[in-house]
């Protein structure tokens, strides 16, 4: 599970991308491509690999006026499963 | 019949090849150089994809590293916004020609294993040498940083080194390994009293796997085909004919799967006379197996038809000489039972030759009968 302390990242080979042709946000990975809902757009946007979950989910909480423990735990799973699939990893 | 547009496509890019695996997906009829799409042939198809709804390019072959075009067309592909994934044995691959697809955009490599030791990767691959090569391409990669999955291709004769090719791919960084199990169309068909699993060995192989993605689990991803003749239910195969993906053919042929030549009566469009998006909406080889009008029984009236779309169109055209008919791996299908005892004759052959493919413009071996 991934806590407010952990910084997460896109490794390499992980990118998001805008499908023109759907018009819609994906995420692109090795053989997949993973469409993105809005939420989960608004959070992979804000992953940099410098600041925390903790610091991430304030400042979606701010910008989407929600309180920033329903962000949490909404986006968890979400970016546990990205972590377990290797598409999203965590800093050392 | 409303389409969706497709996801992935297929690239390859030549069928020239240093190996010559006895598994080769390529057709027996292999495609000339002189026949290849030129390189910007090549880039006006990888935009046509991406206007399509193309996401994730493969750039397969053959062996596309024997195309000395190869890093322009990368970066033709990720100007047009495409994921390029380069599907390779690592030959052909050095130090420099790393660095200019790395400096390309290059955003994923899928190195294939034919075996864990020299000798049984040579021996499959039907080239000495390769595989010390290939180790060496693996450790450029890890040092540049490619992610990268580990292709192991397994069948009767290294199925017992599974469990070493797992700890490779470990050991090469990768982050995702597939594992399998030969699929047989095209050269495979020929090679099936050499490569056909036995039972035994298809089982140990589902176990090893449910093991190594518990202890692997957030290092290593591993992906699955299992033994197909060993199976009750069929492959989704292709996600489902046009639905997902498509494939190019060296000459330009454009292919509902990699498998489709196999079917005598299908005629393919070319992009040097068609644009891939009529292709893919109006061209009759993929509208031939378009969503489920065309099925016969058991699966018209099967409620799995949606989820497996009858299975495979190339091995039921193999297998039972009808190309609409049930993929005879199904269970139902009334050519199941034939279809397990002669894997399991084929699994017990132990005198049979390996065929290796053939060069483009040569003629296909025949085994010495
Ligand atoms: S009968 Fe056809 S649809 Fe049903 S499981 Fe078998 S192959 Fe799939
Ligand atoms: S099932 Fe047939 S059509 Fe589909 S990918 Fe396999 S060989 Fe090709």
């Amino acid at each position: 599970m991934i806590g407010p302390d952990d910084i997460p990242y896109l490794p390499r080979g992980v990118r998001l991308h805008f499908d023109r042709v759907r018009d819609t946000w994906v995420l692109l990975a090795p053989e997949r491509a993973i469409t993105l809902d809005q939420v989960g757009q608004a959070i992979l946007a804000e992953i940099d690999g410098a600041r925390s979950f903790g610091v991430i989910t304030q400042a979606l909480a701010a910008k989407y006026n929600a309180p920033a423990e329903e962000i949490a735990k909404d986006s968890a799973g979400f970016l546990g499963a990205l972590k377990d699939r290797r598409f999203l990893e965590l800093q050392p | 019949m409303s389409a969706r547009p497709p996801i992935a496509m297929l690239a390859e890019l030549t069928h020239r090849c240093p190996l010559s695996c006895p598994y080769c997906s390529n057709p027996l009829e292999l495609a000339r150089q002189e026949t290849e799409l030129g390189t910007d042939d090549w880039c006006r198809v990888f935009r046509e994809a991406a206007d399509l709804g193309v996401l994730q390019l493969h750039l397969s072959g053959g062996e596309p590293a024997t195309r000395r075009d190869l890093v322009d067309l990368i970066v033709a592909a990720r100007e047009a916004g495409l994921y390029t994934n380069l599907i390779t044995s690592g030959i052909g691959l050095n130090e420099r020609r790393l660095h200019a697809l790395d400096e390309a955009g290059l955003d994923h490599i899928q190195l294939s294993l034919q075996g864990t030791t020299p000798e049984m990767a040579d021996e499959i691959g039907g080239y000495k040498g390769g595989f010390a090569r290939k180790m060496q391409v693996a450790a450029l990669i890890k040092e540049i940083g490619f992610p990268l999955t580990l292709n192991a291709v397994l069948h009767r004769r290294n199925l017992h080194q599974l469990p070493r090719a797992i700890e490779m791919a470990v050991e090469m960084g990768a982050r995702r390994i597939e594992v399998a199990t030969v699929q047989f169309h095209g050269w495979a068909l020929k090679n099936r009293d050499a490569l056909m699993p036995t039972m035994e060995q298809a089982r140990d192989a589902d176990a090893i796997v449910k093991d190594a993605r518990k202890s692997l689990k957030g290092t290593l991803v591993i992906d699955y085909v299992p033994a197909d003749y060993h199976s009750d239910f069929p492959k989704r195969c292709m996600g489902g004919w046009g639905t997902t993906g498509l494939n190019v053919a060296p000459d330009g042929e454009v292919l509902p799967c990699h498998a489709a030549q196999s079917i005598p009566h299908l005629q393919f469009d070319n992009v040097r006379e068609k644009s891939l998006n009529d292709i893919w909406y109006n061209g009759s080889a993929f509208n031939a197996y378009r969503g489920t009008d065309w099925m016969q029984e058991p699966c018209r009236s099967c409620d799995m038809k949606l989820k497996d779309f009858g299975g495979c169109r190339c091995q039921a055209m193999a297998v039972v000489g009808d190309a609409a008919a049930t993929d005879p791996v199904c269970i139902k299908s009334p050519h199941h039972g034939a279809l397990q005892s002669q894997a399991d004759d084929f699994s017990h052959n132990d005198t049979a030759d390996l065929i290796y493919r053939s060069a483009p413009g040569k003629a296909v071996p025949e085994p010495a009968e």
